[in-house]
Parts: C-alpha cells; sequence; structure tokens
C-alpha cells in the first residue's frame, strides 16, 4: 500500500498551507523500506535526479527478520515540493511507507555526534567543563586530546560545535538525524 | 517443487506468465537462456538487428496488446543498449520486462568481459530492477517483475541475471507460490472526490474532458466508459497525444488533439473552460504552456493513478487516486443513481463559442499541384486506409504532429508513439512489434527520414520474421522540427538540420529485399498509397515533400493557451528568449 496519510495533499483536498508558498521548509520523513541491494542509491538517486535537497540522512535495518531499515531523511522545500518529495518516494517500489514526522505531530529528533578536540591548559579545562554542561561524555583521551561523544538535535550539536572551535576542536562525525513520532 | 536450471526457469515463467514473443539478441551472458529458448516452441523469439530496436518492439507489442511486452539481451553493450528505450517506456508508461544477461557473480566488480552495472545503469530509467545473485529467487523475481511492470501506473522493469546463476539449479517457483508482494497501488477512488466531480459535472457552465494516455493503459473498458460518460454529458472532448483513440476521432463531441501543436479549438477550450476534467493525463509542459496562466478561470479534476502525477504541475480542486476505468465506473454508477443533469443551457453556449472557433478551421494549409505537402500526404493515407483494421506507429518530430493532427484514431491501443521522452527511431521498431501482435492487421509506420535513420537496420528484422509493415515516409530533407525551431527563433540559421547523402530509400528497400516506393507529385500520390497497400510485404515509402513546411497550429513556448499561432500567422519574433529555453 502507497501509505502516504496525514498531511499529503494528494489525499485530502484541502491543504491548508499555502499553495504557491516560496518558504522553504524543512521536513523530517522516515521512510520504511525493504532493506534490499540498492535501496539506498534509490532514494538517493531520486533526491538527486530530481533536484531535491539532502540535509541529513539515516539508514539502518531495524527489523532483522522481516529486512525492513529505516531512512530518515531531513530534506528541504516549498511546500508542494515536499508534496512532490513524498509522493516519489512513495513510488518507489521497495518502500512501504513514507512519514512525515513535521507534519504528522510532534517527533523527537536525535543526532549523535564525535568531537574530537585538542589543547592543553585552560584550554582542556574549558573545553572539559563545557562537556558536562551539554551532558557529553568522554569516550577517549590522551594528555593533548580528548574525544567526546555528544547526543542531541542537530541544533544542540551545531552549539556544541561552535563552542569547541575555539577550544582546539579538530573533527567532527555526526550520524545525522534519528528520529520517531511522540506518543504511542 | 521441480528443480531446474536458471535458464530452464526463466523461459518457464515466461510461459507461466503468459509470454508468447521474446525480442532480443544473444550474447555470451545469456547463452544459457537462448540454449533454452532452442528446445522449445512455445515462445517465439524475434532476432533484432540492435537492442534498442528490441525495446522499441516490445514497446509497440505492448502498446497495441494491453500486454507487457518481454526483451532478451545479454550483459554490457546489450543492456546499455536497452537503456534509450527503458526510458521511453517509463516516459509513456508502457509495460515492459527486460531480461539481462551479466558476467557470472564471482565476475562482478572486477571489470569483467561485457560487464556493466546494469541495475546501477537503470535504476533511473526503469521502475524497478534487480540483480538476481541466487537461482532459488530468480522465478519469483520474474514473478514479481510481471506484477511490478504491470500494476498501477505501467512501466518497464529490467531483472539483471548473471550467467552462474543461469546454469545453476533450485526450485521453480510456480507464480501463485510467490509470495504476496507489499506492491499495489490504489485503483478505486476516494467516494468522497467522486461525488464532488459529479457536482462539478452537474454544474458545469463551459466544461472540457482532458485524457491522455492513463485511459489507454487502464484498459480498454477506460474507453468505453470515457464514451459513455461524454455521450451522458455532452461535454467536448480533447486528449493528449498518448491518449488518442481513447474518445473516436469520429465522435461529435470531439476536439482534436490539444497541446502545443494541438488544435486552436481544443486548446482555446481548456483555456476558457470553467471545469476541467483531466482524466489519466499529467499536465505535461507540451500541454501546459506557460503554468502560470494555464486555464485560469477553471475548477480541475484530475484522475490519475499516480500519487506523484497530483499536484506535480497545476493544483487541482478534486484530485482522484486512482485506476480510470475504476474511477469513471463509480463516477457514472453515482451519476444514474442522482439522476444527474447537466447545465444543458449553459453548455448549449459553450458549444456555440466552440463551434465559432472551429471555424476557424485551423488545420487548413495551401495546397500545392506542384509538391506534396506533408499534410496532403497524410489526408490520403488516412482517406485510403480508414476502415481497415489499422495502427499507426510513428518517429518524432513534424510528421509525428501531422499524422496526430491528420490521421483518425476511432479505438484506443491503435497509436503508439514516442510522446515523453521524443525518441526518433522509435517507429520502425515499433511498427514490427506491433505486427507481430497483429500479423493481419495494416500496420504503417509514419516517420521523418532522419528518424526513420536512426533504426533503419531493423528492416532485416521485418524482412527475416515477414512483417509485413509499411513505412511511409515523409521526406523533407531535413530535421523538420529542429529546423522549425531554428526558423522561428534562431534567426533562421539551420544548424545542422538538413539531411546531406540521404540513401537511395527504393535502392535501400531493395538492398533489403522489399519494396521500395518513391513518389513526389501530388497527382500520383492516392496510387502509389494503394501500391504500397497492396503489397503483400514490407515496403519502404519514399515520399517527398515540400522541404519546408511549419507544423501548425502551435503554441510558442512559455505562452499560454489563447496566444497559439495559425498557419498564415506571421510567425517571426513571437518566441522570445525566455520561451527558447523552454522548446
Amino acid at each position: 500500500m502507497l501509505n502516504i496519510k496525514k498531511g499529503a495533499s494528494s489525499h485530502s483536498a484541502y491543504d491548508l498551507r499555502d499553495p504557491n508558498g516560496e518558504i522553504i521548509e524543512s521536513h523530517t520523513l522516515a521512510v520504511l523500506v525493504d532493506n534490499e541491494s540498492g535501496v539506498l542509491a534509490r532514494v538517493i538517486g531520486l533526491f538527486s535526479g530530481r533536484g531535491y535537497n539532502i540535509e541529513s540522512l539515516t539508514v539502518a535495518e531495524v527489523d532483522h527478520q522481516g529486512h525492513r531499515s529505516r531512512i530518515t531523511v531531513v530534506t528541504t522545500g516549498t511546500a508542494p515540493v515536499i508534496e512532490q518529495i513524498k509522493a516519489q518516494l512513495g513510488r518507489l517500489v521497495p518502500v512501504h511507507e513514507v512519514h512525515d514526522l513535521t507534519v504528522e505531530g510532534p517527533a523527537v529528533q536525535r543526532e549523535l555526534a564525535l568531537f574530537k578536540v585538542a589543547g592543553k591548559g585552560d584550554q582542556r579545562i574549558e573545553a572539559l567543563r563545557l562537556a558536562e554542561i551539554f551532558r557529553a561524555n568522554v569516550v577517549d583521551s590522551t594528555l593533548e586530546s580528548f574525544v567526546f561523544e555528544i547526543t542531541g538535535t542537530p541544533e544542540k550539536i551545531d552549539a556544541f560545535a561552535e563552542l569547541m572551535r575555539p577550544l582546539g576542536l579538530r573533527e567532527i562525525a555526526r550520524t545525522g538525524v534519528a528520529a520517531l513520532a511522540r506518543g504511542a | 517443487m521441480t528443480q531446474m536450471s536458471g535458464a530452464k526457469m526463466v523461459v518457464q515463467a515466461l510461459r507461466d506468465q503468459g509470454v508468447e514473443v521474446v525480442f532480443g539478441y544473444p550474447g555470451g551472458a545469456v547463452l544459457p537462456i537462448y540454449d533454452e529458448i532452442f528446445q522449445q516452441n512455445e515462445i517465439k523469439h524475434i532476432l533484432v538487428r540492435h537492442e534498442q530496436g528490441a525495446v522499441h518492439m516490445a514497446e509497440g507489442y505492448a502498446r497495441s496488446t494491453g500486454k507487457p511486452g518481454v526483451v532478451l539481451v545479454t550483459s554490457g553493450p546489450g543492456a546499455t543498449n536497452a537503456v534509450t528505450g527503458l526510458t521511453d517506456a517509463l516516459l509513456d508508461s508502457i509495460p515492459l520486462v527486460v531480461l539481462s544477461g551479466q558476467v557470472p557473480t564471482f565476475l562482478i566488480g572486477t571489470d569483467g568481459f561485457q560487464e556493466a552495472d546494469t541495475v546501477g545503469i537503470t535504476r533511473a530509467c526503469t521502475k524497478h530492477n534487480w540483480l538476481v545473485k541466487d537461482t532459488a529467487k530468480l522465478a519469483e523475481t520474474i514473478h514479481n517483475g510481471f506484477h511490478v511492470a504491470t500494476s498501477g501506473r505501467p512501466g518497464p522493469v529490467l531483472i539483471d541475471i548473471p550467467k552462474d546463476v543461469q546454469f545453476a539449479t533450485a526450485d521453480y517457483v510456480e507464480p501463485t507460490a510467490s509470495k504476496p508482494r507489499h506492491y499495489a497501488p490504489t485503483v478505486k477512488g476516494d467516494p468522497a472526490m467522486i461525488e464532488r466531480m459529479v457536482e462539478m459535472i452537474e454544474t458545469a457552465e463551459r466544461p472540457v474532458f482532458y485524457t491522455g494516455g492513463g485511459v489507454i493503459n487502464s484498459g480498454p473498458r477506460a474507453s468505453e466508459l470515457l464514451r459513455e460518460l461524454s455521450e451522458a454529458t455532452g461535454f467536448p472532448v480533447t486528449s493528449t497525444l498518448m491518449g488518442l483513440g481513447a474518445y473516436p476521432a469520429s465522435g461529435k463531441l470531439w476536439l482534436g488533439m490539444l497541446g502545443m501543436h494541438g488544435t486552436y479549438e481544443a486548446n482555446l477550450v481548456m483555456h476558457g473552460c470553467d471545469a476541467m476534467f483531466n482524466i489519466g493525463a499529467r499536465f505535461d509542459d507540451r500541454i501546459t504552456g506557460r503554468v502560470a496562466d494555464f486555464s485560469p478561470g477553471s475548477k480541475k479534476v484530475h484522475i490519475d493513478i499516480e500519487a506523484s502525477s497530483i499536484n506535480k504541475i497545476i493544483r487541482v480542486d478534486v484530485p482522484i487516486l486512482g485506476d480510470v476505468a475504476n474511477v469513471l465506473e463509480d463516477v457514472l454508477a453515482l451519476w444514474k443513481q442522482r439522476g444527474s443533469r447537466v447545465n444543458r443551457k449553459a453548455v448549449a453556449k459553450w458549444w456555440g463559442q466552440i463551434r465559432d472557433w472551429q471555424a476557424i478551421r485551423c488545420l487548413d494549409y495551401k495546397p500545392s499541384q506542384k509538391t506534396i505537402k506533408p499534410q496532403y500526404a497524410l489526408e490520403r493515407l488516412e482517406a485510403l486506409t480508414r476502415g481497415r483494421d489499422r495502427y499507426i506507429t510513428t518517429e518524432v518530430g513534424q510528421h509525428q504532429m501531422w499524422a496526430a493532427q491528420y490521421l483518425h484514431f476511432d479505438q484506443p491501443n491503435r497509436w503508439m508513439t514516442s510522446g515523453g521522452l521524443g525518441t526518433m527511431g522509435y517507429g520502425l521498431p515499433a511498427s514490427i512489434g506491433v505486427q507481430v501482435a497483429h500479423p493481419e492487421a495494416l500496420v504503417i509506420n509514419v516517420a521523418g527520414e532522419a528518424s526513420w535513420l536512426m533504426n533503419m537496420q531493423e528492416m532485416g528484422t521485418a524482412m527475416q520474421f515477414r512483417a509485413p509493415v509499411k513505412q511511409f515516409i515523409l521526406n523533407n530533407e531535413r530535421l523538420g522540427m529542429v529546423r522549425q525551431w531554428q526558423d522561428l527563433l534562431h534567426g533562421q540559421r539551420y544548424s545542422h538540420s538538413w539531411s546531406e547523402s540521404l540513401p537511395d530509400f527504393v535502392k535501400l528497400a531493395e538492398a533489403f529485399g522489399c519494396k521500395g516506393i518513391r513518389c513526389d507529385n501530388p497527382a500520383d500520390l492516392d496510387d502509389a498509397i494503394m501500391e504500397m497497400l497492396a503489397y503483400d510485404g514490407p515496403v519502404i515509402f519514399d515520399c517527398l515533400v515540400e522541404k519546408h513546411e511549419n507544423c501548425f497550429p502551435m503554441i510558442p513556448s512559455g505562452k499560454p493557451h489563447n496566444e497559439m499561432l495559425l498557419g498564415e500567422a506571421e510567425t517571426q519574433g513571437v518566441i522570445g528568449a525566455k520561451g527558447a529555453a523552454l522548446v
């Protein structure tokens, strides 16, 4: 079944958002797919082939028995473009469900990041102090560096990166956003 | 469960899917399958001369029968040669199952001989594709391939089969024993939306049915229901290029084709209507012209099986996701149940307006005693073949638009043309595919000489399999549509748009062993066409036509429907730079 329900104009006579709106919105989509060979290439190819944006993308098998993967895509576009993206995703044969978590109700979004920060003396102490404030864990340390593990919204991770930059930030690895709708 | 080799499984699965004909070309990576084909007689194999030809033949077969077309090609170049045909079928929603050979699984990724990343290359030009690495999954994948190709919005699928998978043995899986597939597009329309459509029919003052290829794809029942609905309402009907024949051209409600080279009346009806009923069309850019000015005063209904087609280009008021036949059935049932009536007075007034537009006679052209006008050639072809069991294919360009304007189709599945992709070289192989499906019918490919040369090697296929296809080439020694655009918006600088060093088509016909006819005199044309029709075998008809004829009416790119050019209109400087970019 093409499971494009809430918020999809193709199923509803009324779309209360401005159809001609030029406002660029950011939407988080959860796409449940068969974990078959090439499925990620199909999804990415759809975005590049039709000129859509990918801000963030995560994918992993979430049902090992059923071989289902969950792809979380954060994308941007005007309201009609977002509708097209969802409909185009729904066309793909291995796609079972497309959920627009931005439209369907409140959702939690989390991202994990690793930060390598090198420094000595006060800088090092300041980095550690800020990491505590952000509830980041130290997962590796040498006399001259830390690797922090931090989880949170992309905004929180951006904020942490800004603070670490003058304190000897060397490298960042981010997972991209994983998201679930709130409630049962 | 029966144990068999992968190669045998392919043939068994095709048989179980009811396949009668395969269009293909052998090569190293499909030899085991060809060996199985050799040892049976149920499935006919048509040996093509180039894999692109195989895919277009399968398209012609599919579009004229409603059944999926099947293609078999080898790995590497065999598969890459199929890419244009796959893209063509994707854009025109033609159900195809293409089987390609692949290097053995242990060689994949080593740049082996005739290795190409076929599923990678064809991912963007198929509805879905598979690389089968395990013989145990082969039969099921093929059954699934047929399901995906033919359900919902039809389209091409490709199944890539490594050579070792063809040799290995496993249990054959019957179509019925295949796992249930989640892929099941919505076919039944939302009753609330159907009710709104019926209400719109009841109140419409200036209505139009704008129909498309979806009516054809939905099957013959959809065309019957469209006719029933049109008769019940008395609303005017127009169609896209892909939908010709769904409503009969001889019907009294017929306005002719719409769009860039559509009729004056059809386009003005689209522009001026207050209720537009889009039935299985997709608001293509050749139809809408300038989107911002497209049918500004109308409420719009859109019936489409594909959610992504709805609100893609034009926002509609009543979206109906579903299969055309299914939805029209429900619309008619509700129409009868409510005892509905249309607003007769208003619709009669609308028809009065339409009659005025029709009186312009937009398809009139300046006749000539000296040269054959392409329009005249097609008028004569129409007159001399009317009433026959006739199928028409075309190449792409001016001749294609003239064929759409001057040939008349009273039934669906009789008109095969490359609409979405605009593939020159489509018509000749497509005509062979149609002829294979309908051996007794009259199959004519209306061609331009330039398009025709792109796949002319397939005349060999026509000869080998005794497909008596008639190649009606409107030869203007020009790439006519390119020339027309250069004429209109590139200062008449005819950059590389003429056909130099053309072959002698009559001698070419002789070289292939078929009949060649040349005609350059309007007075001889009827006799020449009759000679073509009378010949029992393929004919290459070299019809030398007026070289500088432009195709009108025409909506210049980037213009709205009500700014169309008629034949006699002054055409220089009408298309701005912005329109030139939209060509």
